[in-house]
């Protein structure tokens, strides 16, 4: 059967990569001198780390995710891109763990300051999801968008190259649609890949995203994507759309989060609630930090370095006097209100993207989009009882 | 402000195998560099010279189990101007502290030939119950880094950097999968005090808790989730009774599985 060419304006820009050549497209980025990062199998979970070939993709495997639990497995054997999220984001790449901010230098009974030289490198991220996309949106709002510059995430993030990859399914925690974050990476991207794998042939369908993509792309023996490609990658997209493990209502959730402060479902959290940070720590787009002072044996060096932090942590909240947020409870509220609902007023987004690693990652397994939920059944049910009680009167 | 006089260092030693003063003798290079910085007028496992108290800094290794050592940390306290503890017998009792719940009369007529030339106190205590502590370094053996640093803020008057959160922020800086939930495989973790740099998850092992509980454990949350993984209350007991076992959360953890 004759295959028409695909002929609208969006997909010209579309190309169709044969697996055989994938490696190529690596070769090409790698020519242009962009360190590779992507997605590996370590330690029983998927990881970001340097890849080089394509035997250093996680192929032939793929994840199962619930609450409190992940396992690697075997997938479709031929697959390169058939795993989800793991517990790293890219922000490690862009916002380190630890960060050397600067140093000081005794000369002559005088300091001095020296600067930290945060040298960035050109990266290749591959891999990215559209949630995690999404994610750096919102990271770039909050650390390049006010009056303060972060000068290393900005320095860094102008030497980033993303390879998006469009997810050929969803997890059992995944709840981006919910969040208009996915699964189709529609913007942020410099390439963005559809993996199709089928009996006898393995391509992925190619959409460039910027001129700096557009080039790299012209370095891999490409074919112009057919209809019939298209049409397939948008049929994996739409089934994956489909497949949601989980969802939130995001309809008046703000302001029913406001509206429960004093909620019971906070102490009910907290029972459980382990305060380990590890929800923040696995978050893409939590930001917090801790800076530290350090001086040396000698006396004559300090530095000072800024490392992740968690408003879990009772530091997080110390002001003379004590700490304001000593309760497991009141740390579970700020961290939930934070992402559903003040986030929105300080920084006019979302600060949750659905990725579900919250919920995969949290060694007790609470569920935000669980608690969602009763936050606003009991909302409900509290207006409920108010126009019934209307009513009556 | 520079430094001008050299502190004089005494480190003394209580119910302990030593292994946390080791850390000092295992800083290496750094450990010149605290020789420069401090008189080490104190040291018995490192050098028979003995420089006269009172001692600025002195470092206590060891928990109180005899009525000798209960005199003698007064006769320490009274010597030093500021007196840190290190490590788990001296911050919390040690694994000698596992005496406390059980009869230590059964146990010395089960373990020596002679009991009766044993001369002991009933429970392995730390040193902050018998006196003032101004500053404790946990861990079963401290970590030799934090060992430094609690030195270096001692003589710059700061604060030392020895956070009091979770072994799961460091496991998560440094990027390990984590265990619980990649391997199913039990963590003491999120209610233990970071310090090590999160060690044994990084060789997949769950934490055993050598720094005992973190700022704020919820030892009843992480029980149940043991339990849903397949622990017995009677693990669950053995959980908790290891280095830190007088801790109080971690001894109250293991009284509730006890039962
Ligand atoms: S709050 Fe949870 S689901 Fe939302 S972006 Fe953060 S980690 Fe992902
Ligand atoms: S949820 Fe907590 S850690 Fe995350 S950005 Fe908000 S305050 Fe920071
Ligand atoms: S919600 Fe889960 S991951 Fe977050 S602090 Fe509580 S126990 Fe840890
Ligand atoms: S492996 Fe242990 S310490 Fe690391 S995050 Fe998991 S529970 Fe926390």
């Amino acid at each position: 059967m004759r295959m028409t060419r695909a002929s609208t304006e969006k997909s010209r820009s579309q190309q169709v990569i044969e697996r055989r050549d994938f490696q190529l497209l690596l070769d090409a980025l790698m020519a242009k001198g962009y360190r590779l990062i992507g997605p590996r199998a370590r330690d029983g979970a998927l990881v970001y780390d340097e890849i080089a070939a394509v035997a250093d993709l996680p192929v032939g495997l793929t994840d199962e995710q619930e609450r409190g639990t992940y396992r690697l497995k075997a997938g479709d054997p031929e697959r390169l891109f058939g795993c989800g999220l793991g517990p790293h984001s890219w922000k490690k790449y862009l916002y380190p763990p630890e960060l050397r901010l600067w140093q000081a230098q005794r000369q002559n009974g005088n300091m001095t300051i020296v600067p930290e030289p945060h040298a960035p490198e050109r990266l290749a991220l591959i891999g990215m999801r559209a949630c995690e996309i999404q994610a750096l949106a919102v990271l770039d709002k909050v650390l390049l968008g006010g009056a303060y510059v972060d000068r290393a995430y900005q320095a860094q993030r102008e030497q980033v190259l993303v390879v998006a990859v469009n997810c050929g399914r969803a997890g059992k925690t995944c709840f981006c649609a919910s969040m208009n974050s996915g699964p189709r990476a529609s913007t942020g991207f410099d390439l963005a890949l559809t993996e199709v794998l089928e009996r006898d042939r393995h391509y992925f369908v190619v959409e460039s995203g910027s001129k700096v993509g557009a080039d790299v792309l012209s370095a891999v023996p490409t074919s112009p994507a057919l209809e019939a490609d298209l049409q397939k990658a948008n049929a994996i997209i739409e089934q994956t759309a489909g497949q949601m493990g989980r969802s939130l209502d995001t309809h008046r959730l703000q302001e029913m989060l406001y509206a429960s402060t004093e909620s019971p479902v906070w102490d009910e959290v907290a029972a459980r609630c382990l305060t380990c940070g590890n929800c923040t720590l696995v978050c893409p787009t939590c930001f917090c930090t801790t800076v530290e002072d350090y001086t040396d044996l000698t006396g004559e060096t300090g530095s000072r370095v800024r490392r992740w932090d968690s408003c879990f942590t009772m530091d997080f909240s110390y002001i003379v006097g004590g700490h304001v947020r000593a309760s497991a409870r009141a740390r579970y509220r700020q961290w939930m209100m934070h992402k559903l609902a003040t986030w929105k007023d300080q920084f006019g987004t979302s600060g949750c993207v659905g990725c579900g690693r919250c919920i995969t990652w949290c060694p007790v397994g609470i569920d935000i989009t669980e608690e969602a939920q009763t936050i606003r059944a009991q909302n409900e049910a509290k207006q409920d009882t108010g126009t019934r009680r209307k009513k009556t009167s | 402000m520079q430094r001008k006089s050299r502190p004089k260092l005494a480190i003394w030693k209580f119910a302990s195998c030593d292994g946390c003063q080791l850390s000092l003798l295992d800083c290496e290079d750094a450990l010149l560099a605290v020789a420069d910085a401090v008189e080490i007028a104190y040291f018995p496992e490192a050098t028979r010279t003995v420089v006269k108290g009172p001692y600025d800094l002195s470092l206590v290794e060891g928990s109180i189990t005899t009525q000798h050592d209960a005199e003698r940390i007064h006769r320490v306290r009274r010597a030093s101007k500021v007196l840190v503890t290190i490590g788990a017998c001296a911050t919390a009792g040690g694994i000698q502290a596992l005496r406390n719940f059980k009869d230590v009369k059964t146990l010395t007529s089960l373990v020596y030939a002679t009991p009766k030339y044993i001369e002991t106190l009933s429970k392995s205590t730390p040193i902050a119950d018998h006196v003032f502590v101004d500053f404790e370094l946990r861990g079963c053996p401290i970590n030799k880094a934090q060992l430094v640093e609690v030195i270096i803020a001692y003589l710059d008057g700061r604060k030392p950097n020895t956070p009091h959160y979770s072994v799961c922020m460091e496991c998560k800086r440094r990027g390990t999968p984590c265990v619980m939930v990649a391997a199913g495989t039990p963590c003491l973790g999120p209610v233990t005090q970071a310090g090590c740099g999160a060690l044994c998850p990084a060789y997949q092992r769950g934490c055993y808790g050598c720094f005992g509980p973190s700022e704020s454990p919820n030892t009843r949350a992480i029980s149940e989730q043991w339990k849903a993984m397949g622990k017995t209350p009677q693990e669950l007991v053995q959980v908790f009774r290891t280095f830190n076992a007088y801790a109080d959360a971690f001894r109250k953890e293991s009284d509730v599985h006890e039962g």
